[in-house]
């Protein structure tokens, strides 16, 4: 498998480290209550088809990837930097 | 007081000529990371080229000038290699001291890519990897900064605690190069 990462352009999978569910982007507010934060820290999908994660370029620049992909034909549909994806707020 | 022998980090390693190519050690009087603060990158660049004469160079670039060189380290992050940076950098960017935490090694002579096409994922042939291009990318295990600074020449940075299996590694590719090309 290889990740064309925005930077370094097309890798090996060998260069990254995969976190996981890019649910991480979207962490509830610190009152949104119990059930959507136990959904947050334990709850996640399995999901045959397309998917969404973080992946770190541990090897290479750094940067944390969104990676979309395809968790039955291994396509990589897309890759972006995390940064130009979330929006920030002052209290960040 | 005590007068303590300073060590290269391939102190007694290096020089290693096999084969018409030549591994030796570079030891610059200073390295230090430039990561510019958000939206000061142009003003960074800026500020590098009146005091050193050169451009922050962009992802996967090195830029030089006659003191000093340039190597893209990373996502928002340079090498800037040679005398210790001017302290006005540091308006438009951290300025980290990196000098002792690398081993700087230089791979020259014809069939360079041919060694490090043996230990790392990228292609770093002359018709991709061309005299000014910089890549992160692995030597064997070892994360690892790449520049081509002259046409048969490849500079090699890894952390310093690595040196000796960096110079090991590249020996061991050095000399299958050289007995495959006696081979033929
Ligand atoms: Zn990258």
């Amino acid at each position: 498998m290889q990740i064309r990462c925005p930077l370094c352009g097309l890798r090996d999978v060998r260069e990254f480290t995969i976190k996981g569910h890019a649910i991480a982007l979207s962490r509830p507010a610190p009152d949104a209550g119990d059930e959507a934060w136990n959904a947050y820290l334990h709850l996640r999908e399995n999901p045959a088809g397309v998917t969404t994660e973080l992946w770190h370029h541990t090897a290479g620049c750094g940067a944390w990837l969104k990676v979309t992909r395809n968790t039955i034909t291994h396509e990589i549909l897309k890759v972006a930097l995390v940064r130009d994806g979330v929006e920030r707020t002052d209290a960040d | 007081m005590a007068s303590l022998t300073a060590l290269t980090p391939a102190q007694d390693l290096t020089p290693i000529t096999i084969g018409g190519v030549t591994l030796s050690e570079e030891v610059p009087e200073a390295i230090a990371a430039l990561m510019p603060y958000a939206g000061q990158t142009k003003a960074l660049s800026a500020a590098l080229k009146e005091a050193h004469g050169l451009a922050l160079p962009g992802p996967n670039r090195m830029t030089k000038s006659d003191s000093h060189r340039a190597t893209w380290s990373g996502l928002d992050q340079a090498f800037l290699i040679g005398p210790p940076p001017a302290s006005e950098l540091a308006t438009h960017s951290a300025v980290v001291d990196q000098s002792d935490a690398w081993v700087v090694l230089t791979l020259e002579g014809k069939g360079v890519e041919d060694v490090l096409a043996r230990l790392t994922p990228i292609d770093l042939r002359g018709g991709s990897f061309k005299r000014g291009h910089a890549a992160r990318s692995l030597l064997g295990h070892m994360n690892a900064v790449f520049a081509r600074d002259a046409v048969d020449r490849i500079t090699i940075m890894v952390f310093r605690s690595m040196a000796q299996t960096a110079v090991h590694e590249l020996e061991e590719a050095m000399k299958g190069v050289a007995a495959r090309a006696s081979a033929n």
